[in-house]
């Protein structure tokens, strides 16, 4: 990237709840959530001077009552920032929080911005995808877009279609890899040092979202193989290779290099590139291939150059294609180390910044490691990659 | 660990509570156990939550307690077998709990059930004092009372800096905080800190603690904003048992303060006491003894200590009348008997008043503050509309640099001042109010010219208090947009206004008259058309009675002593000196006008106008006793005796409500109780009026029945 270097000086989550009534998160309001990601962010980094955040972007899908009112500024002013500080909300479907990211990192570039907050929330448990939508019907009448493409579950089987050696089993295999992926993460500690505590108001008290909720660690292939497709009738998508409905929200702090440094802020990645592509809607999943190639075009990288891969695993098969398409095998260690969404949950246009949160602690302990990539699919036919530099690199072993 | 302080209740039945706990908002006790991560534990954290919102508060009944105690004794197990290692309590969004429900007093049928009701508490509250882990109340909004009173009991507190008020307000409703308060707050918080908060505010008008106020005196350990205040408290519950944070009391008396400041402090509090309030008032020197003895009492002696001197007050009769006028006054900030439906009520969107004297331009001001809409103002001469308005402007500059207004409403306000000697300055007013000279040609004069300029649909009002609203009226061309809005002085302060509706008013006006006090956040009652409307009228009542034995022999003292288990705010001759005696002896010769048989009128009052004073007084303005000269006012005669002129103030306080209900001139004895207590500071512990004169026979002596039945008074 031209201009001001950008880093991601730190980023924190909720814990994801699974979405819906009895979701830990039912009673718990949208903007709550992100407010107490953004409290906990800035508390646990003081030296960021709360007068010189120069803007606060927020993502949501559907952006409507208690997770509407331009949140970024909402939000900003909730969490006790200066009334001076101001900001905005982002939509991007999926790629909401991570288009926060890259839309301030290029107020960063260029010298806009000093600091920025980025982030994004979904409560898919008050605000399902697509509720209370109006389509225009040109989209039909003109065969422009398939109906079928506004629901992600057969975007996911037309993929199986499309790629036959793209099998069920071997997304029910990556799926359950990503649930014993997250749950050997866990054991190990590396996920809950950067998740905010969040008190869950309920009819029968008060209790606090401490772990993502919607985890199943003991899931066998047996299990998965009984599961029920339900997007189409003997279908491949089911429960257990596409990632859960999640009530979810998470944030980033980033900064141009510079000032990272003169305020001795911490710098966990270096933003190399980024990229958005679009692609036909009915296999929106395909999205982050002409993306993440994009994003190496303009880095000068190769694929080979990507040491750590986190990838949304909105559906098993959308991120098995990108790795058949890239040549790498579907158990690659580079890959979803800590597994990811379809254990951890997709709360929509909050999980950009899950993706770089554990790739930025990936980076900590794997100094060999010069470049990681984030990448994910879009509904509606996009791809979106970012691509970051360790900070941490002391040369390849 | 310390002896039990709650075992001397293990044998506690309560059934006879619960059988008259039939239909109690209980307020349910939620348990779940939650991570304690630096420990390495599990703290089991209690929500109090009655399943309603914040306007209906959690309230502690007999239900809500058992249920609560069963919980508690869950986690005692629970803390006994090592699967939990800290105990915490909390509430529901914005309430942590408002005390005890005071809509159940009734339901206390005798001084025995009382006594389980208070029992009951300890044993409950107290489990949180011996968890056999450490306890935490999270404080996370409000908490009065027995609310307070929980958090008192565990062994930390946090506190939700956003939380609407923190009080022990017992002692202002005629209890004392006897679920532990009493000994535990000055056991925490110092004696003179535990002084301010349990006697010394309840007195203020029910003044309560910020949270930041709470946290100064230690009440609070910590204090945490409310976006993440819950996480927050868990964190800090964390750090504490998990021995890395240690947790400071400033004010937690030492053995110095024991044997020295404490005695000092609360017999300089019970003299203040005395002289501020009198001795009719139990509730504050009960609250003093207890005060005395937690001292050197233990928990458990302290706790005792409450049982007996709480049941002996909640079965008494000053409980019951506070809480009927408490409850009394509360619910007619919001509903006015009498008045007709709001929906009748015009806008006010620009107000005039004619005449820039001492009440005018003070409630031409509350107007322009508390509507923000134009107010014209108007006077006889430019000079005197100039002192008027000047007078206005710097009460906003007064506020403003108090930083009760912000610069830009203070600005706002200023521009809607507008001055003038005009009436057809008042044309597009949608309301005027006379406030000129008490006679009756001169307003009669001021309300035609005024006729011809307002519009049609205006409302015209005057703050007369001593001249029929009909009579004036009777010379408009539409006399039905008449009413009468009567303030009391000083404006700012006093909460009621005499909303006075003439046989011609309309709906519109009345209405309309109702809806500008509720806006100036008032209380109104409607009155009819008489003399003196309420509360002059009973004033009049007690002091011409007052003049009239002076002037028949009785010396001051007699008189005042013959008053005194009223618990007025002052006697009746400091109240003549407050109210200015030149407005008294008006007062007193209006009513004997309108009842010559009934009213006295006093020339020694007029003499004392003249004179100036009744009270000789020191530099601080303190009584040092009755001048000279009023004296020498004390007639010939044999005078009365304290009882004869008791029974003569009784006898014509009672027969003069009785003759205001036959008139029609208030609905019902609570308006007359409503207008003692917001208009002349009657105590809330004589309920206003009404239930006194029933309790001491009055009412029934007059008319062979009281005012409320059943009477309100306590039960044995």
């Amino acid at each position: 990237m031209q201009g001001n270097q950008v880093v991601f000086v730190d980023g924190v989550r909720t814990p994801f709840g699974r979405a819906g009534e009895k979701g830990m998160y039912w009673k718990t309001r949208a903007d709550d959530m992100i407010v107490s990601a953004m409290i906990g962010l800035l508390e646990r980094n003081p030296a960021i001077p709360r007068e010189r955040i120069d803007d606060v972007a927020i993502a949501a899908t559907t952006q409507e009552g208690d997770q509407g009112l331009t949140l970024g500024r909402t939000a900003a002013i909730l969490a006790g920032l200066p009334l001076s500080v101001p900001g905005f909300a982002i939509d991007r479907m999926c790629a909401g929080a991570m288009t926060a990211v890259t839309t301030l990192a290029g107020g960063i570039a260029a010298g806009a911005y000093d600091i920025a907050l980025a982030g994004g929330v979904e409560h898919m448990g008050r605000h399902p995808l697509g509720r209370d939508i109006d389509p225009n019907p040109r989209f039909l009448a003109e065969k422009l877009v398939s109906p079928d493409a506004l629901n992600m579950g057969i975007t996911a089987e037309r993929l199986h279609d499309r790629f036959p050696s793209l099998t069920k089993e071997r997304a029910d295999h990556f799926g359950m890899r990503s649930q014993q992926k997250v749950e050997a993460a866990y054991q190990a500690g590396h996920i809950q040092p950067d998740l905010i505590t969040v008190a869950l108001p309920s009819e029968s008290g008060y209790g606090m979202a401490t772990e993502d909720e919607g985890r199943r660690p003991t899931t066998t292939m047996e299990a998965l193989a009984e599961l029920k497709a339900p997007f189409r009738p003997h279908g491949k998508v089911t429960a257990g290779n596409a990632s859960p409905l999640t009530d979810g929200a998470t944030i980033a702090a980033l900064a141009s290099e510079d000032v990272a440094h003169e305020l001795g802020l911490g710098v966990r990645m270096r933003m190399v590139s980024f990229a958005f592509a679009g692609v036909e809607p009915e296999v929106m999943g395909i999205g982050p291939i002409p993306s993440t190639e994009k994003a190496l075009a303009k880095a000068g990288l190769g694929i080979e150059d990507i040491g750590l891969f986190e990838l949304n695993e909105a559906f098993a098969v959308q991120v098995l294609s990108l790795l058949d398409h890239f040549g790498i095998d579907d158990e690659d260690p580079r890959v979803n180390p800590w597994g990811g969404a379809i254990a951890l949950g997709h709360p929509l246009a909050a999980s950009g910044v899950r993706l770089m949160i554990q790739l930025a602690r990936q980076f900590e302990m794997h100094p060999e490691v010069r470049y990681g990539l984030t990448a994910m699919c879009v509904g509606l036919g996009q791809g979106g990659s970012v691509i970051w530099e360790n900070p941490h690199y002391t040369g390849a072993k | 660990m310390a002896k039990s302080a709650i075992a001397q209740y293990d044998s506690l039945d309560v059934s006879p509570l619960l059988a008259h706990a039939k239909d109690e908002v209980v307020t349910h006790s939620y348990v779940r156990h939650i991570p304690l991560p630096l420990t390495g534990g599990t703290l089991a954290l209690v929500t109090l939550d009655n399943g309603k919102d914040h306007t209906r508060p959690n309230t502690l009944g007999p239900q809500g307690l058992v249920e609560l105690r069963e919980t508690l004794w869950g986690l005692q197990k629970e803390a006994q077998a090592g699967t939990i290692q800290a105990v915490a309590i909390t509430g529901s969004p914005f309430i942590l709990a408002a005390g005890a429900d005071l809509s159940k007093v009734g339901d206390i049928p005798d001084k025995a059930t009382g006594v389980l009701m208070v029992k009951l508490g300890h044993q409950t509250l107290g489990l949180l004092g011996e968890m056999g882990v450490p306890s935490f109340c999270f404080i996370n909004g409000l908490a009065l009372g027995g609310g307070l009173e929980v958090a008192l009991n565990a062994d930390y507190r946090t506190v939700s800096s956003s939380a609407a008020a923190l009080a022990l307000p017992e002692v202002f409703l005629g209890l004392i905080p006897g679920w532990g308060g009493a000994w535990l707050l000055p056991n925490l918080i110092g004696i003179k800190n535990a002084l301010t908060v349990m006697v010394e505010n309840p007195l203020k008008m029910n003044r309560t603690l910020k949270p930041e106020q709470a946290l100064d005196l230690g009440i609070a350990d910590a204090m945490f904003p409310a976006a993440r205040f819950l996480e927050d408290s868990i964190a800090f519950a964390d750090q504490v048992v998990a021995g890395k944070r240690k947790v400071k009391r400033p004010h937690e008396p030492g053995a110095l303060e024991r044997t020295t400041v404490w005695p000092i402090a609360v017999n300089t509090a019970r003299k203040m006491l005395r002289e501020r309030m009198g001795t009719v008032a139990k509730s504050p020197y009960a609250a003093l003894d207890l005060l005395a003895g937690a001292k050197s009492a233990t928990k458990a002696q302290g706790f005792a200590a409450e049982d007996e001197v709480l049941a002996e007050l909640i079965a008494g009769d000053q409980f019951r009348a506070s809480v009927y006028a408490f409850m009394l006054t509360q619910k007619r900030a919001k509903v006015t008997p009498g008045a007709p439906e709001r929906e009748h009520a015009q806008p006010i969107t620009k107000v005039g008043v004619v005449g820039g004297g001492l009440m005018a331009r003070q409630f031409a001001f509350q107007i322009l503050r508390r509507l923000e809409v134009p107010v014209v103002i108007s006077d006889i001469s430019q000079e005197r509309v100039k002192d008027a308005t000047s007078w206005m402007e710097g009460e906003i500059t007064t506020l403003l640099e108090k930083g009760r207004l912000h610069s830009d409403t203070a600005n706002k306000l200023r521009g809607l001042i507008h001055g003038t000697t005009t009436m057809s300055d008042f044309a597009s007013c949608d309301l005027v109010i006379e406030a000129v000279f008490e006679e009756m040609g001169v307003k009669r004069e001021v309300f035609q010219e005024l006729e011809k300029h307002v519009r049609p649909e205006a409302i015209l009002a005057s703050n007369t208090s001593s001249l029929s609203i009909g009579d004036i009226a009777s010379v408009l061309k539409h006399p039905e947009r008449m009413v009468g809005i009567h303030f009391f002085n000083p404006v700012a302060v006093m909460p009621l206004v005499e909303v006075v509706k003439a046989e011609k008013s309309s709906d519109a006006a009345l209405a309309t008259g109702v809806a500008l006090v509720n806006k100036l956040r008032k209380t109104a009652i409607v009155t009819a058309d008489t003399t003196g409307f309420v509360v002059n009228r009973l004033l009049a009542k007690l002091l011409g009675e007052a003049m009239h034995a002076i002037e028949t022999g009785t010396p001051y003292e007699v008189v005042d002593e013959s008053v005194a288990p009223l618990g007025l705010p002052m006697g009746p001759f400091a109240l003549l000196e407050l109210v200015g005696l030149q407005v008294g002896a008006h007062v007193l010769d209006t009513h004997h006008n309108a009842f010559p048989e009934r009213f006295f009128a006093s020339d020694s009052l007029r003499k004392l106008v003249e004179h100036g004073k009744i009270y000789d007084r020191d530099a601080k303005k303190k009584i040092t006793g009755v001048s000279a000269f009023a004296q020498g006012l004390i007639g010939e005669g044999p005078g009365y005796s304290a009882p004869e002129l008791q029974e003569r103030v009784y006898d014509g306080l009672a027969d003069e409500v009785w003759r205001m209900l036959d008139e029609g001139v208030v609905e019902g004895p609570e308006d007359i109780d409503v207008a003692m207590i917001l208009g002349a500071g009657w105590p809330f512990h004589m309920g206003g009026l009404t239930p006194f004169l029933d309790r001491v026979g009055a009412s029934e002596k007059a008319r062979g029945k009281t005012f409320h039945t059943p009477p309100i008074k306590g039960v044995s």
